[in-house]
Formats: C-alpha cells, structure tokens, sequence
C-alpha cells in the first residue's frame, strides 16, 4: 500500500488569485515575510479576500529559514485574531511557517517538533490552509513537509504530517515574475532536481512518475525562457506550474542524494538550496546510473533525447543538464560556489555525517557508504566526473 | 559443509545470534554510534501468532547492551515500542518491506518519538537489514 496526497484545488494560470474572491469564511490571517510584503502582494491577496466579505490580518514577520520562535509569535497572533483561514504567501520559508504556525493555533497542547506523520494532528477544525507560491521552486505549497529552525539555528527540524498538504494552492504568474534571474534560476533547479530524483527514487510510483516526467519536459523548455526575459508570463506560468508538478512528485516519492549532499553543504556554507542541489545534480545522476540506467533513459527520452544504446542516452541526458545549467549561470562544483579547499576539507566529516543520516540518502537508488561521499564530496568540490 | 542450521525467526536462538551479528557488524554501528533508546519490537497476535512474542533490545551507540524475550509487554518500559503482525515482519526481515516507509503505510505501529526516529533512518534501515546475516527461517 502507498498513497498520493495532493491539495484538494490547484488554481492556476492568469488571474488565478481572483479565486479569493469566492472563498467563504470571516477572517484570514496572510503569513508572509517583509519582501513579499514590500513587494506588495499581501495587499493584493487581502484585497481580493475583502470583496469575498473577509477581514484579513497579516502576520509579515517570516524570516528565511523560520525559527521556533517565529512559529510560536504567528499561533500566538492566531490565536488572537481566531481566523478560519490561512494564507501562506511567498516562497518555501513562508509556506513552512504557515503550516508549522496553523499546527499550533490548531493544537495549543502541542510543540512544533512533535508534528509526525504518525501523530494525529487533527487539523481543519478551526481553519483552511491555502498556500500561494510566490516562487517556483521550492513545492512546499503540494507536500506534506515543513522545515523549522531550532532556537540556536543549528538544527533544521524536517517535520512531516499528510495533514499539512494545503487545501487551497494558487499558481498566478504574477507572483513569480518579480523573480530576479538569480532566484528564478535557483528556483527553478531546485524543481528540476525535485522531478529528476524523485523519478528513480525507491519511493518511486506511477503518481509520482507521471508529474516528475511532466515538470522535467516543462522545466527543460521553460526554465531559460523565465531566467533570460523575466516579462515570459507563458515561461513564468509554464514553470510556476512545473515547480508545483515537482512538488507533487517528490512529496509522494522522495527526493535523493543531491538533497541530503545539498542540505548539509547548505547548512554549513549558507548557500542557496537550488543552486547547491543544481551544481551537484550531474554527480548524482552519474553515480546512480549503475543502478537505474533503465530510468535515466526514460527521462532522456521524454525531453526529445534520441540516441542508440542507453549509455549515449544517459551521456546526452547529463549533457542536456549541464546545458540548462549553463544557460541558466549555476556553477558546477563547489569550488566554483567560492569556498576554498581548506575551509571545504575542515567540514567534509561533518558534511559526510549529515549526508549519511539522511531520509533522502537511504530512498536513493544506489545508497553510499562514507567512503562514497567523501569521493562524491570531493569530485563536486573539484569538478571531476564520477568514475565509481 | 556450508551448512547451516536455520534459527525460527525470533526464537531464543535467533535473538542471541541476531544480537550477536548486530554486534559485530560495522555498517550499523557507524549508522547508529549516536543513537540512544531502547526498544519493545512486538508481534501482534494474528493465525499464525496465539500469544504475542515480544523482543527487549537496549540499543546504545551502535551496540545492543541488552536483549530479553519478555512474556508480556508490561515487563519492561521502554522509549520505542514498534509492533505490528507476523506477516509484516516477516517481510521486513526479508527486506521486502523499508522500515520507515513501514511506519507511514501504518503496516506497523510506533509509540515513542517519531521524529527521532527520522533522524536516525539511516540506524533503522541497518537494523532491519541485519536480518540477513542470520540464517532464518519463518513459521
Ligand atoms: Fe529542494
């Protein structure tokens, strides 16, 4: 037995955030961050709530990275306030915050590092979660997963609960067009990695295939076209969709080792997650190929590849990747993101240890040991092509 | 000779051979060398199951510094307790069943924090695959 969970309604295309104007409720609390706001948006959102007959609040005080204490400040300003709706704006960090704070105002008895799958959350008795993407990439907005930070900023709680999946998500393109070109870059790997790992990941299904398949087609066309002329509202829809595909997919599969290599180099260097798992995406796939072949071929194929033997589909297929990167300005080592030998090697146990311990690590198709990570570590820091 | 007599799937013998293994085997130790907790792995009673069979471990940076087969759950209270039926851990000694994806599909039931246990999959999953190095046979 396995299952799919997904938003119960995805609003999408232009104009899509004119859906609030049919929502039903009394009040909504926005939970965003000062960009977002800055940017304008939450006064867009709360605009189109107000002609539904709502009154709106928003809570803009979502760091990058959210922290307990933010998560304990916005249920406590919910609490207040009593809203029946949700909105999270913006992008990952937002969305996480919104669901870890709808936990707490759901469930005061609770602490935001007891949300489990296996707990029971009975959620939805007091309020709706709708989730708004504000970039494309990160797919908090269609998983069941919500990254908080401890109070001492060292550890990152990877919480999950079926019951976190958004009621509601809108995909406007209006949002993701104030993207700069570094962002939409970042972003958008992010959602290719996303797709391309949670295809060949043990954790793999039809539900989950068919969306990575479709968001990697999308992602491989659209991605260049967003980052070279951010005004593409066409290339913005087609990858704000695309991102949210990703999510779906690697929600319902999981995603692999560039995601546990990139989360230890994130959180120990402070790099940009898409970037990190972009750069080491062509490591990751020749280091999976002995295993499944079969599905790099499939993915090859599905984007247009047409080659003879399966390994000068694959050798394309790393290719194709390497291509994209280029043309979007991702590195493509370590040491091409700026960190020198020496700083790298005084961190590469630690960058070994949590790489090893991670979920993302174990539901990849080929599992390293230490040695293997070191190697790998090691080639992407020095741009050197697997060999093992 | 290469013979070798399989042990009943957590029987008196397999556990001490289980353990025994556990003890020696280096890949769960280096997955497990932080993980503190001890355990009540249970067999829920089912046809091929009359009275439940409950297995003690104490887990303790990558060794087993105990075991015990109990005669009912209330003989030992522990930090973990994971249970479900004979014939999903029948599979998951098999490895035909991932102990984490396991716990999601509810084919077995966890009390204790779920969330440590995320944090140490890598220890869960060299634990469950420690099965294999013991010759075993199933009811
Ligand atoms: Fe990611």
């Amino acid at each position: 037995m396995w299952e799919f969970t997904s938003p119960r309604k995805i609003l999408f295309g232009e104009d899509a955030l004119e859906y609030l104007k049919e929502i039903e409720g009394n009040k909504a609390l926005i939970i965003t961050g000062k960009t977002v706001k800055k940017l304008g948006f939450a006064e867009k959102v709360s605009k189109y709530l107000e002609e539904a007959g709502l009154q709106t609040k928003t809570f803009d005080e979502v760091e990058p990275e959210p922290s307990i204490e933010t998560i304990v400040k916005g249920a406590k300003l919910a609490k207040e306030y009593g809203p029946d709706w949700l909105i999270g704006l913006g992008g990952g960090s937002n969305m996480d915050a919104a669901k870890a704070i709808w936990v707490l105002y759901e469930r005061p008895d609770m602490e935001v590092g007891a949300i489990s799958p296996l707990e029971k959350l009975g959620l939805r008795n007091k309020a709706k979660l709708i989730c708004i993407p504000t970039t494309s990439g990160s797919g908090s907005e269609a998983t069941w997963a919500t990254i908080i930070t401890d109070s001492a900023g060292r550890t990152k709680l990877e919480l999950a609960s079926k019951e976190l999946v958004p009621d509601i998500v809108i995909l406007d393109p209006q949002f993701p067009k104030f993207m700069p070109p570094r962002l939409t870059s970042d972003s958008g790997m992010d959602a290719l990695v996303h797709s391309m790992e949670a295809y060949v990941n043990q954790w793999r299904n039809d539900f989950s295939n068919a969306m990575a398949i479709g968001a990697i087609k999308i992602i491989f066309e659209y991605l260049p076209r967003a980052y070279n002329n951010p005004d593409d509202i066409e290339a913005r829809e087609k990858m704000h969709v695309a991102a949210t595909m990703s999510g779906l997919a690697f929600g319902n599969s999981q995603a692999g080792l560039a995601h546990s290599m990139g989360h230890a180099l994130g959180a120990i260097f402070k790099i940009p997650h898409g970037r990190t798992v972009g750069m080491l995406l062509p490591y990751v796939i020749k280091y999976n190929v002995g295993k499944t072949a079969e599905l790099y071929v499939e993915i090859a194929k599905s984007i247009g590849i047409q080659a003879n033997t399966n390994q000068k589909y694959i050798e394309t297929l790393i290719q194709a990747v390497k291509d994209l990167m280029e043309k979007v300005s991702v590195p493509f080592s370590i040491k091409d993101m700026g960190l020198d030998w020496k700083t790298f090697a005084s961190e590469l146990d630690e960058l070994i240890n949590r790489a090893m311990v991670s979920s993302e690590t174990i539901t990849n198709p080929r599992i390293p040991d230490e040695e293997e990570l070191k190697r790998l570590f090691t080639y992407a820091f020095n741009c050197t092509e697997v060999d093992f | 000779m290469g013979y070798e007599e399989k042990l009943l799937f957590l029987s008196e013998e397999w556990v001490k051979r289980f353990v025994e293994e556990l003890n020696k085997n280096q890949i769960y130790f280096e997955a497990a060398k932080d993980w503190e907790g001890d355990f009540l792995f249970i067999v829920n009673t089912g046809p091929k199951v009359k009275s439940e069979i409950i297995l003690y471990l104490d887990l303790w940076h990558g060794k087993c510094q105990d075991y015990k087969i109990l005669p009912d759950r209330s003989a030992k209270k522990t930090e973990f307790i994971f249970e479900g039926s004979y014939e999903n851990w029948e599979k998951l000694a098999k490895g035909e069943l991932d102990p984490i994806k396991a716990l999601l599909v509810r084919k077995f039931k966890l009390s204790g924090s779920m969330s440590k246990i995320m944090r140490n999959v890598k220890a869960a999953s060299e634990l469950a695959k420690n099965c294999n190095r013991v010759p075993t046979r199933f009811l």
